[in-house]
């Protein structure tokens, strides 16, 4: 079967792209995989100057998952471009994922990877919980999510568009055609879940930021509910994510409506998971006989 | 039967006996193909955890040939008490040789000082290193039998002290200090254990102007340096992932807290 993907001008090799913030920058997982092999590869959050990010401890494993508030931490857009981004392999397929705290800034962003021949597309991070400023403040409120797409898309050149949509939030339709009427050409989601951990013995928080964003497989039925709900309010494409660790994970998002998805929290399980599933996915796929993605998108039935 | 050469292999779990003490587990693995240095780790997880538990657990290699991978553990929480029940042929995912290692000065005195199963990274040191100028001072809270510390006294000159009161703490601190003073300008101090020890062997390395490695033990979600989960904060300030620039670090660089 011919696992390619068509998102809009982007044709991916398969659908298995690897999530922001649990990939680094693509270069260490070289040992442990071929890159070019992956769907694409969403890079770590990059700000335009370097962010220290969160005090520690900024991790909690919880079950069936994670807490995070990493607080995107990043070597800023100018280190990456000159001590990352050239060695990372070519033929890699590369999504920028982009933090700003001001729509201006994230135009400055958009304007900066444009001009990059070797990012594929922009991926519009307004949904992380762990940083107080932009973030999911963004994400939370269609107006400012319609303020940030465009000022993106107005800077982002030929580069297809992609909002990351967050979770944390009544109703993500709302975001999601807010996004869409700005211009995005695509929508990922969801983001993790704003959550908390606690010792009662030291009564402390697991975490020095006291909340974080959950990710793993407990958020799995929230991020299906959530993409199958926005597949069904745009026209545009969607990337799944949350939760997935398997070729079946993966097939539910698609029946649901998504085009491709992301995997974030499996590739902490074993760092050659990522390329592993490209190939479950496949012969899943074969097993059960589906021709095309474009045949089995989105066909759950009522 | 791996099915790729990556630094990530399936290996078989050999032998695994938790001892008289059933919370400290000598754990051996097939071979995995690769040698490391004293204070590498490895990112450790069984094929059939399922999704329970989302993270690998990181060990330091207590010693590795063609023997197989050792790695010594202490049961603390849900993840080592379920490494602990594994049984021979299970298979393990693991990732490594991971992280910097231990640098020996063989011109110079180099002291160990280890903290409970902080002993780990040093069996493989004491059987490799020939060198006269390498000695051990051990703190230790359960019984010495249970711990690989013959191994090592037979080979380099080493002391244990028991700590079940306050009072032995105390006196552990003031060997400490002792030991740690008299190396200052002509000898170094190698440390791994619980991080209470750390500070204090940092707070006497700075005192006395002694140099010295620690080896950090923080939370860890990749081992490979993506998650940014792990960082120590160095003296200037930064943020450093501990599983790729450490986790072994000058006592000069890193912040603990104090
Ligand atoms: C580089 C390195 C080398 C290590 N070498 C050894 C060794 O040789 N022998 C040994 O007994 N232990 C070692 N540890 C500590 C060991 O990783 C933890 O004891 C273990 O992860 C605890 O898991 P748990 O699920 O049983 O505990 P829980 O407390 O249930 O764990 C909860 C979470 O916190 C993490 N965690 C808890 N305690 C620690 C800790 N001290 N360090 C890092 N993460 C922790 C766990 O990985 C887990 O994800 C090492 C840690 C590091 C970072
Ligand atoms: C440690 C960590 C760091 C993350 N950093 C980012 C980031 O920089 N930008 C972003 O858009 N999402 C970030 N995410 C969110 C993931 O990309 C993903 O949306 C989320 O983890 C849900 O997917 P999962 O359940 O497969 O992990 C991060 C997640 C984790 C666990
Ligand atoms: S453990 Fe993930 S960056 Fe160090």
């Amino acid at each position: 079967m011919d696992q390619t993907v068509q998102l809009g001008p982007l044709t991916l090799k398969n659908p298995v792209i690897t999530a922001s913030g649990t990939f680094g920058y693509g270069l260490e997982f070289m040992r442990y995989g071929d890159l070019t092999a992956l769907g694409a590869i969403c890079l770590k959050g990059i700000s335009l100057a370097p962010r220290e990010g969160n005090p520690t401890p900024r991790i909690a494993e919880t079950p069936c998952g994670m807490l995070n508030a990493i607080g995107l931490q990043n070597v800023g857009v100018k280190k990456f471009l000159a001590e990352k981004l050239p060695y990372i392999p070519p033929g890699t397929t590369l999504i920028a994922n982009l933090y700003a705290q001001t729509p201006e800034d994230f135009g400055e962003l958009a304007a900066i990877f444009a001009a990059q021949e070797r990012v594929a597309a922009l991926e519009v991070n307004i949904s992380c919980p762990n940083v107080r400023e932009g973030g999911v403040q963004f994400g939370q409120d269609p107006a400012m999510a319609a303020r940030v797409t465009s000022a993106v898309k107005k800077r982002a050149g030929s580069k297809p568009v992609m909002v990351k949509l967050s979770p944390n939030v009544t109703d993500v339709t709302v975001i999601a055609r807010a996004a869409v009427d700005a211009g995005a050409d695509m929508l990922s989601l969801i983001n993790t879940l704003s959550g908390m951990s606690v010792d009662i013995r030291t009564r402390r928080s697991r975490l020095a930021n006291i909340v974080g964003g959950l990710s793993g497989p407990a958020v799995k039925p929230v991020a299906l509910r959530m993409v199958h709900q926005v597949t069904r309010a745009v026209q545009v494409p969607v990337i799944g994510m949350g939760g997935i660790t398997s070729a079946e994970d993966v097939l539910e998002f698609i029946l649901v409506g998504a085009h491709a998805v992301q995997v974030g929290t499996f590739n902490f399980m074993r760092p050659d998971n990522a390329f592993r599933l490209v190939e479950e996915v496949r012969t899943l796929a074969e097993s059960l006989g589906i021709s095309s993605w474009d045949e089995y998108r989105g066909t759950l039935r009522a | 039967m791996n099915t790729t050469q990556t630094p990530c292999r399936e290996l078989q779990v050999l032998s695994c006996r938790p001892g008289t003490e059933p919370t400290l587990v000598d754990l051996v693995l097939s071979p995995p193909g690769w040698t490391c240095r004293a204070g590498q780790f490895v990112m450790i997880r069984p094929l059939d955890w399922g999704s329970e538990l989302v993270w690998p657990r990181p060990f330091s290699v207590c010693d590795v040939s063609d023997a197989g991978l050792r790695i010594f553990f202490q049961v603390v929480g849900r993840g080592t008490r379920k490494l602990a029940g594994l049984q021979p042929g299970q298979k393990v995912a693991v990732w490594g040789p991971l992280g910097r290692w231990f640098r020996i000065d063989e011109n110079r005195p180099n002291l160990i000082l280890a903290g409970g199963v902080g002993i780990a990274p040093f069996v493989m040191l004491a059987r490799r290193e020939k060198t006269d100028n390498l000695s051990m001072l051990f703190g230790h809270r359960l019984d010495l039998c249970h711990y690989p510390y013959a191994e090592i006294a037979d080979r380099i000159e080493s002391e244990a002290m028991r700590q079940t009161t306050a009072a032995d703490i105390a006196a552990f601190e003031t060997v400490l200090s002792g030991r740690i003073k008299t190396l200052s300008g002509i000898g170094q101090v190698l440390a791994c254990g619980p991080e209470p020890m750390l500070k204090v062997v940092r707070r006497y390395c700075l005192m006395h102007g002694t140099e010295g490695q620690i080896s950090l033990e923080n939370r860890m979600a990749c081992g490979v340096g993506a998650c940014l989960g792990c960082v120590g904060r160095t003296v200037t300030g930064e943020y450093v992932q501990s599983c790729v620039h450490g986790p072994v670090f000058d006592v000069r660089d890193i912040d603990l807290g104090e």
